[in-house]
């Protein structure tokens, strides 16, 4: 199994939500993080006080997988949040060494269900 | 307001000069700060309704009508409405408030009274942002305020309280059902189709992003409606007492009313439900203020929760985004009002005004039709025309990547909630662009 961190645009998360319900991948941790992803700094102005922006809202997406979901759910996620511009953000596909449902007490491939993706 | 603002004087049979009242400039004062107060009322009822990244502009939408439209109203506008014209249009006579003194406007000093009239000219044109938040270019908007002002509502009012036609014909408008509510209604649902709905709108939900400021914002439109609607007596007294006590009353029936609905339909009373309904009650008080019993009033509030109730339900069901529903609310609840006016008005209540159906005078109901009809054909024909004629200038919406990123950051570089994390402070000595665009403005898309 693999553990698929994304970090993507705030105003991207429902179409990315929506291409991995498509994909049928279930069940995943969303975020709101800060980030930085070599995009222009934003300008704002409070009164006197001039500010650049280093970091920008981002979203980011953890989602444990069995292996023959790796491929549908980071092609879900490129497909959906990208936009062409800097700080479209990434996606991070992590080795993990154990899963555990805390429900049921299932591991490891058991316990990301579903274990084989529709239509493959 | 119609011909009761002379009321007081034209009693006095004596063709003494009319004086200055004290005890009326005195309540005139308090009301015109009362109605300046409910620009930022709106303000916080429509930004609690939108998504947090929009919120500042959605409430910048409102304060800037006091800025632009104010202005505009010292300048020309007031002239327009108010001072000798024609049936169709005032003069330039008060233009720059050219011969606005202290004399006496009814029992009141002109300068007040042109003040107290400036503060409806800023809030009907503020009702109509509800319509195009969170996807309008603030530039435009602004641009489309000011020529919405000048060529709708001034007009509009003159013929209904400036000595225009519809005043002489008998239409009864207390405090601008018809000038205010049902122009800036059909003005908002017009400026939704022009513009087409926001890009995330049919496809994703789109929540309110802090109902407590909407319901303080319906409380204080309440409160500042009491300026509104009592200081349309333009006096203190029986009359004014009158319409207070209806503005009172006619929204807690509909506030009632929406209730139950709400309770029959969804099973919960809501609060943005109840913060709607306190102000549809409002809206359709407005025009039977000065005319109807209180007793009328709280029908006429009961009543005026069931149109407005039903076109939200159904326009959530159509593709057509009146984000904040200002025609339903303004547009339904203003022309309920009006054509109620025309079923309950009593001369008991006051002389001055007319009798209804109820009270044997069902041509008073037609009346009061063919003020809401010209008033939607005018008002939509103009704002339609508007709309295109700034469209071939400039572009009216962002690019659907600028909507997206949100309208506070991108129209005016702030954030409502920032939490400053990451943020690097720019000395005055760096030499920084002030405004550094995100990307450049699309064309407008064609509506949806």
């Amino acid at each position: 199994m693999k553990l698929i961190i994304a970090t993507i645009r705030p105003d991207k998360l429902n179409d990315v939500l929506e291409a991995l319900y498509r994909a049928e991948v279930r069940g995943l941790t969303a975020s709101r993080v800060m980030g930085h992803g070599g995009e222009t700094e934003r300008v704002e102005n409070y009164r006197g006080t001039t500010v650049k922006m280093g970091l920008q809202e981002k979203v980011r997406l953890e989602i444990g997988v069995s292996e023959p979901f790796v491929k549908v759910t980071v092609d879900a996620i490129l497909k959906a949040a990208r936009t062409g511009e800097v700080g479209d953000g990434k996606v991070f596909v992590v080795d993990v060494e154990q899963v555990h449902r805390i429900r049921t007490g299932e591991r490891d491939e058991a316990a990301v269900t579903p274990t084989v993706p529709v239509g493959v | 307001m119609t011909p009761i603002p002379l009321l007081p004087f034209l009693q006095d049979a004596a063709p003494a000069a009319p004086a200055v009242l004290a005890a009326d400039t005195a309540w005139m004062l308090v009301a015109t700060a009362l109605v300046l107060l409910m620009t930022p009322a709106l303000a916080f009822f429509y930004g609690g309704l939108v998504r947090s990244k929009n919120s500042l502009n959605t409430m910048m939408m409102s304060f800037v009508a006091l800025g632009a439209v104010g202005l505009l109203w010292a300048v020309v506008g007031y002239s327009l409405a108010f001072s000798e014209g024609s049936a169709w249009l005032g003069g330039v006579g008060n233009a720059l408030l050219a011969g606005v003194g202290v004399e006496a406007k009814g029992t009141i000093p002109h300068i007040l009274f042109m003040a107290y009239q400036g503060t409806f000219a800023i809030i009907t044109a503020a009702l109509i942002s509800g319509a195009v938040v969170e996807r309008m270019r603030f530039g435009p908007y602004v641009a489309f305020i000011v020529l919405w002002t000048l060529a709708v509502y001034v007009p509009v009012a003159h013929w209904v309280w400036g000595g225009g036609w519809l005043m002489t014909r008998g239409v009864l408008d207390f405090a601008g059902g018809t000038v205010v509510h049902i122009n800036a209604g059909i003005s908002a649902l017009v400026a939704a189709l022009v513009l087409g709905g926001r890009k995330d709108f049919g496809r994703q939900a789109i929540l309110p992003h802090n109902v407590p400021f909407v319901l303080l914002g319906a409380g204080l439109l309440w409160f500042g409606w009491f300026g509104f609607n009592g200081g349309s007596a333009l006096a203190a007294g029986e009359l004014a007492s009158v319409a207070f006590v209806n503005t009172f009353l006619a929204p807690m029936a509909t506030l009632c009313v929406w209730a139950l609905l709400d309770h029959f339909r969804t099973g919960h009373v809501t609060a943005v439900g109840g913060a709607t309904g306190i102000v549809v009650g409002l809206v359709a008080i407005t025009p039977a203020a000065g005319y109807v019993s209180p007793m009328s009033a709280i029908a006429l509030g009961a009543l005026a929760a069931l149109p407005s109730y039903f076109v939200i339900v159904f326009r959530a069901r159509t593709r057509l985004d009146d984000s904040l529903d200002v025609f339903a609310g303004h547009g339904v609840g203003g022309l309920t009002g009006a054509l109620l006016t025309g079923v309950f008005a009593s001369k008991v209540w006051n002389a001055a005004g007319n009798d209804g159906l109820l009270a044997g005078n069902p041509g008073q109901l037609g009346l009061q039709a063919l003020g809401a009809g010209v008033s939607v054909l005018y008002a939509g024909t103009m704002t339609f025309v508007i709309l295109k004629l700034l469209g071939l200038v400039v572009a009216l919406r962002p690019d659907a990547r600028t909507e997206g990123v949100g309208m506070d950051i991108t129209q005016h570089g702030e954030e409502a909630y920032s939490s400053g994390e990451g943020s690097i402070l720019v000395m005055p000595s760096e030499s920084t662009p002030l405004v550094e665009p995100l990307a450049p403005a699309m064309p407008q898309p064609t509506a949806r």
